[in-house]
């Protein structure tokens, strides 16, 4: 690399979008079923799947830290490129303050997350 | 400051004159859906690291008709998204060569549907019988 060039953050932020679209369009839509509307209302999938002890268990154990971490973070990081992406679209000059609330909330989200996961203890 | 106002083309609607650039649009807002689940699963998460009344609380939100209606939204957009995302893929990855052909965008586009379909399977077989 030329002294002086600056390496550019872009792909960092492009990987944790295609990460996140290819997480979303592979689980997306059968998570939103299972969550929102098969176990919510005992629809096919049994009542008590998302109980307290088993949600607790699930995200006690690290194959479901991890799931839940990379479905809310990845899903946000990705949501976030997209929209900041799309804001010229819509005649919306996307600044550093535009920057700021996209990816910081995906930012924001994915802190909350460890933190609560950790805290929830293995 | 100069007072000349220079002309500045109007930006408003211009997507809706091409059906092309509509879809275009369509399938960027769904992520606005997949944001608006993620914050739903968030919320649920820090619900549960607060105890069990809490979780009840997310759980019984979880279950009002509005929920319902706002899980259907995300069930219809995030769907699209699955749809769009794979049928896009051959133009956003890398060509991919096997034995000296190139894999044609068809093959691409099914074989990503079929991994989420099989995801999807995966996932229902695990909460059925892990959760039943």
């Amino acid at each position: 690399m030329k002294p002086g060039l600056k390496r550019s953050n872009a792909p960092i932020f492009w990987s944790l979008f295609g990460a996140g679209g290819m997480l979303s369009a592979l689980f997306g839509p059968a998570l939103v079923f299972i969550t929102g509307i098969a176990v919510p209302f005992g629809f096919i999938l049994p009542a008590d799947a998302m109980s307290y002890p088993k949600m607790l268990a699930f995200a006690q154990n690290f194959i479901g830290k991890g799931f839940i971490l990379a479905v809310i973070a990845l899903f946000l990081w990705f949501a976030a490129h997209r929209i900041f992406h799309s804001l010229h679209e819509v005649g919306i000059h996307a600044g550093v303050g535009a920057k700021l609330i996209c990816y910081g909330s995906a930012f924001v989200a994915t802190v909350i997350s460890v933190v609560v996961l950790l805290g929830l203890g293995f | 400051m100069s007072k000349r106002r220079p002309y500045v083309r109007p930006m408003e609607g211009w997507w809706k004159k091409n059906p092309y650039f509509v879809e275009y649009m369509i399938h960027e807002s769904t992520a606005l859906f997949v944001a608006g689940y993620a914050f739903v699963l968030l919320v649920g998460l820090v619900r549960l690291g607060q105890g069990e009344a809490a979780w009840n609380g997310w759980l019984e939100a979880l279950s009002s008709p509005f929920s319902l209606i706002i899980h259907l939204l995300f069930l219809v957009a995030i769907l699209y998204h699955t749809y769009t995302w794979f049928k896009i893929m051959p133009i956003t990855m890398p060509p991919i060569i096997v034995g000296g052909k190139k894999v044609g965008p068809g093959v691409i586009t099914g074989s990503g549907l079929l991994a989420a379909l099989g995801a999807s399977l995966v996932m229902f077989a695990l909460v059925f019988w892990l959760g039943g």
